[in-house]
């Protein structure tokens, strides 16, 4: 993820700010300048990390004070089988999205970076989605795809009986086509700004050397844009594994608990059922399986050990 | 050297992912405008047959207005509290030799990575103990702490660019902090600082996870919520419905339309630099 990049190049700014004798200390903000943001940010994001911890161990019905309770919602979390079912549907779904929306974005992207004529409008209307929320997005496509008023009705030949909504196979078809209408945009967006950034030169010694625009894809573009397909994914990885509202408006977790993924069974535990002990727990795990998979991805493609995009310049 | 031969395969893909996102936004449009029985009689594909303008003003008939006030203070209150507190959390992290502001910045890198849905049931208990459930305050504090981290991040990107000489320069003349920051810092990161402010703009705008758990009474609901609420209790109305999503597209699209260099470069710094 980008933010390896940035503490690491803070690291050395600061490094740097130590040797070089720069600016007497005087002219420097000390930390007060950092101090309110900080606060804030702590009371509604650092504190409530700790809490949810907290209350993973504690019964609470949202009214009166949450009561200590042991282990007893991981216990219950352990047996229930929309629980574990849940964890295997965030799982598919995640890689379903990555696996659909890293080539398109790729190619998207790279093609909005290049120097074609109109781009900049057509680039103007590939954007859209990304300035529509997932509740307008969501809404849109119930609407159009809706069993009895939507288009499925129109093309029976594509759709068969039209209620995508009433299958396991139609409602994670959805969740993955809505996910990467909605995302690809904004995914594009990064391979485009890694791909504007590709040194021309690398391109003109390709030529020299005869290579074809297949090439010059496969062997200059690829792997200059792979710093930005390691933090493109790790944020579907991230951003698919919490998706929420999505499912919330377009199938309620349904048919059943067929699209009952942990995020939405943490909201109904929570705030349906209002077992907010038993919601804490499912939080919690979803942090951690969250930041293990963006963890291995990143070791994986050994973008910790800040390998260069600037090799064989 | 670049070649300028015509890739017709790149040509056709672009159009087709064009018709992906278009189509849809072109139907979506085109239902509006319709009587509920035309579009029931025509279905989405087929060109309207009727005209009429009274899916918007039914939309505003059921509370549109309301909610479209309480996402405007949302968002401006979200954007008021991003841009006191973070041009000088970014100043620190970048001009700063405190080691404690170096840890604050790690902290702020970490809290990128927490997700909102990991933490509503604390925020939830927070919100509620002080009082503030179903009160707009109770929605823009915790909005407005999420967007800081990304806010930080580009903001301190912005500064980083800002050239060692001058702050040099201004040392000598003995400046202090706080000159250096208003005179120098501040007016050579406006760039950046319109980019937050449209960032946690659209955040706010398009918020829904903490104004669905943290209001619950008609008078503070936002956009999304009306949205949601209209797609439950109306959702056989689609024509309504829809206009109902345009309403609540056009504000951000005519930010958009105003301030899309700075949208684009936030959103890419998010994750391309």
């Amino acid at each position: 993820m980008s933010t390896t990049t940035l503490a690491a190049s803070a690291a050395t700014e600061q490094r740097r700010a130590r040797r070089s004798p720069g600016g007497p200390t005087l002219s420097r903000p000390g930390f007060a300048w950092a101090l309110p943001a900080t606060l804030f940010f702590g009371l509604f994001a650092l504190v409530p990390l700790v809490l949810v911890v907290v209350l993973s161990f504690t019964s609470w019905a949202g009214l009166g004070s949450p009561e200590y309770v042991g282990l007893d919602n991981w216990q219950r979390l352990a047996r229930d089988p929309v629980m574990i079912n849940s964890l295997w549907l965030s799982v598919l779904l995640t890689a379903l999205g990555v696996l659909v929306q890293t080539p398109l974005s790729l190619l998207i992207g790279v093609w909005a970076s290049g120097p074609q004529r109109n781009r900049a409008v057509l680039s103007a209307v590939f954007f859209l989605p990304l300035l529509l929320s997932a509740t307008a997005v969501s809404v849109l496509w119930r609407a159009l795809l809706d069993p009895n008023f939507g288009v499925p009705g129109q093309a029976p030949w594509l759709f068969g009986d039209g209620n995508l909504f009433g299958s396991r196979t139609g409602a994670i078809a959805v969740l993955v086509f809505v996910g990467s209408w909605q995302f690809i945009p904004f995914h594009a967006l990064i391979y485009q700004g890694a791909a504007r950034a590709v040194p021309a030169v690398l391109y003109q010694a390709a030529e020299v050397d005869g290579a074809g625009r297949w090439e010059q894809f496969r062997h200059v573009t690829l792997p200059q844009l792979r710093n930005a397909m390691i933090t493109s994914v790790v944020l579907m990885v991230v951003g698919g594994l919490t998706t929420f509202d999505t499912v919330l408006i377009l199938t309620q977790g349904g048919p059943g608990t067929d699209t009952t993924i942990t995020a939405y069974h943490m909201y109904e535990q929570a705030f349906r059922s209002f077992d907010f002990g038993a919601g804490a727990a499912i939080a919690l795990l979803l942090v951690v399986v969250a930041t293990v998979i963006s963890l291995i991805v990143v070791r994986v493609s050994g973008y910790d050990k800040m390998r260069s995009t600037m090799e064989g310049l | 050297m670049k070649r300028h031969r015509p890739n017709w395969i790149a040509g056709i893909g672009a159009l087709a992912w064009l018709l992906v996102v278009g189509l849809p936004i072109y139907v979506m449009l085109a239902t509006t405008v319709q009587t509920r029985e035309g579009y029931g009689r025509n279905g989405p594909l087929a060109p309207p047959d009727t005209f009429t303008l009274d899916n918007y003003t039914g939309a505003f008939d059921e509370g549109f207005g309301r909610y479209l006030f309480n996402t405007l203070v949302v968002t401006v209150s979200v954007v008021a509290i991003v841009l006191l507190l973070v041009p000088p959390l970014a100043y620190a992290i970048v001009r700063s030799r405190s080691r404690l502001t170096s840890g604050v910045f790690r902290l702020f890198l970490l809290g990128l990575a927490i997700p909102a849905q990991a933490v509503i049931v604390p925020i939830f208990y927070l919100i509620s103990k002080a009082g503030l459930y179903d009160n707009l305050v109770g929605v823009i504090l915790p909005t407005a702490a999420f967007s800081l981290p990304v806010c930080a991040l580009i903001l301190s990107g912005v500064m980083r660019d800002i050239t060692p000489d001058l702050y040099e320069a201004m040392a000598i003349d003995g400046a202090s902090p706080a000159r250096v920051f208003a005179q120098l810092v501040l007016p050579l990161s406006r760039g950046g600082i319109a980019t937050i402010a449209v960032f946690s703009a659209l955040q706010a705008w398009n918020g829904f996870l903490f104004p669905l758990i943290l209001t619950q009474s008609d008078s503070t609901k936002v956009i999304t919520l009306g949205l949601y609420n209209f797609q439950t209790q109306y959702g056989i109305n689609i024509p309504g419905l829809l206009a109902a999503v345009v309403l609540s597209m056009v504000p951000v699209l005519l930010v958009y339309l105003f301030a899309r260099r700075a949208l684009v470069q936030g959103l890419m710094g998010v994750g391309g630099k």
